[in-house]
């Protein structure tokens, strides 16, 4: 954690997030939720990309660097793939990843894998409220601050 | 090493192949020899000290190497598995390379100092070792050694890592990666990194801020290993490539570990095995998901 800002004494700090999603499971189950007025913290950023393979691991490392407190990635159910294989590959690449962040010291709170599917406006939800107050709990992202020396 | 002499005498006056890749005294310790005249095949050596991954010269990025001929190359069981990594990725043509493997008894961590094979002096990279006896090679010399000690370094410095709150993990990882001097040697030792143009090396976008920042520096990284996971054969070119001596094959062996853990892969010598990055199953782990 950064020398001026601690995790939790903050009280002006709110997290912000990124979510990739895929346009279609998770963006139009998103959509879902607003239009049935679910109610949601406002601390959540969509980005609609295709599937979610076509996700890179380095959007999520890019997301961390310019400011993002937790990033979420969600596509369709395995199975329920537009492109048919497109969450098995991407499944594969998350695992990896999930992993190596924690063993660099990223906490695997920040970073949320689901699958949400277009009928799911609840799922939605849950997904975006647990997230922010697992965020919220672990306080302000270490990597953005992390830059003497850098920009 | 006098069968090896002899065979790559052979290759090359029977034009077999133009060029013969081996060890040769330097030096400091034994370096990497392209042999092209039969009458120089007496300067190759392998011994205990060939601690090196001679496959980083097939690698077709090395326009230097590819334009002396066809190689014969030699290797060990563990740099067996990097030439079956190029095969399987379409890098070099199976018939276009000669393998010569040579059955081994481990290697020194550091090839300047002939000493004894000790559980100090071993390299990492034979602990656990299952390839002492090559199974991908045209020519196979020498007698299987006896199993050398292991070296437990790397796997109790993963295990202390994983003990370690993150936050501890996390400046752990900023003290080793701010040396970082962005020199690109680690890409530039890998048998396996031949992208003609390096995620790294874009300007538009750029994904990667080239100057060594703490951040910059650990997105490398980051980076560079995620596109190893399944293809890594763990032979530490990377880490012995570093100025800085920054602990880079414990990335690699931790990611190793997981695709093993995960994906029940682990780089092999047989290139008609698909990297586990490229094929899925319908029933992988996905615990992480929530």
């Amino acid at each position: 954690m950064s020398d001026d800002v601690k995790p939790g004494t903050d009280t002006t700090w709110t997290p912000k997030i990124v979510a990739f999603v895929c346009n279609w499971c998770t963006y139009t189950g998103a959509d879902l939720a607003g239009t049935s007025r679910l109610k949601m913290d406002p601390n959540v950023r969509v980005i609609r990309l295709t599937c979610s393979s076509r996700v890179n691991p380095l959007f999520i490392i890019k997301a961390f660097e310019r400011g993002a407190d937790g990033v979420i990635v969600s596509g369709c159910h395995t199975g329920d793939c537009h492109y048919s294989t497109g969450n098995y590959y991407a499944r594969r690449r998350f695992a990896i990843l999930h992993d190596l962040l924690d063993f660099m010291g990223v906490e695997n709170n920040r970073v949320t894998f689901s699958w949400v599917s277009a009928s799911e406006g609840n799922k939605w939800q849950e997904v975006v409220n647990q997230t922010t107050s697992r965020v919220k709990e672990l306080g302000p992202s270490c990597v953005p601050l992390n830059q003497k020396g850098g920009e | 090493m006098k069968e090896l002499q002899e065979l790559s005498r052979q290759l090359l006056a029977d034009d077999v192949v133009k060029v013969v890749i081996g060890y040769e005294e330097g030096p400091r310790g034994v370096r990497a020899a392209f042999i092209t005249d039969p009458a120089q095949t007496g300067k190759l050596v392998f011994d205990k000290r060939c601690v090196q991954n001679l496959a980083t010269y097939l690698n077709p990025r090395r326009k230097q190497v590819a334009q002396l001929g066809k190689p014969a190359i030699v290797v060990k069981g563990c740099d067996a598995r990097s030439v079956a990594g190029l095969i399987r990725e379409k890098q070099v043509e199976r018939g276009n390379i000669v393998v010569i493997a040579m059955r081994c008894g481990g290697v020194l961590e550091n090839s300047e100092v002939d000493s004894e094979l000790t559980s100090e002096t071993v390299s990492v990279r034979c602990a656990g070792c299952d390839v002492r006896d090559p199974k991908l090679y045209d020519h196979i010399l020498g007698e299987l050694p006896p199993e050398p000690p292991v070296n437990p370094r790397r796997t109790e410095q993963i295990a202390a890592l994983e003990e370690m709150t993150p936050t501890e993990r996390w400046s752990f990882w900023n003290e080793e990666l701010a040396r970082c001097i962005r020199c690109h040697a680690c890409r530039e030792a890998c048998p396996m990194c031949f992208c003609v143009q390096c995620t790294a090396d874009k300007g538009q976008p750029q994904w990667i801020d080239p100057s060594p920042t703490p951040r910059a520096n650990r997105a490398w990284q980051t980076m560079r290993v995620l596109h190893q996971a399944g293809r890594c054969v763990d032979c530490l070119e990377c880490e012995r490539a570093c100025p800085e001596h920054i602990p880079l094959g414990l990335l690699a062996r931790y990611v190793a570990d997981a695709v093993k853990k995960r994906f029940d892969y682990a780089a092999c010598e047989d290139p008609t095995v698909p990297a586990p990055m490229g094929v899925f199953r319908t029933d992988d782990d996905e615990e992480f998901i929530r």
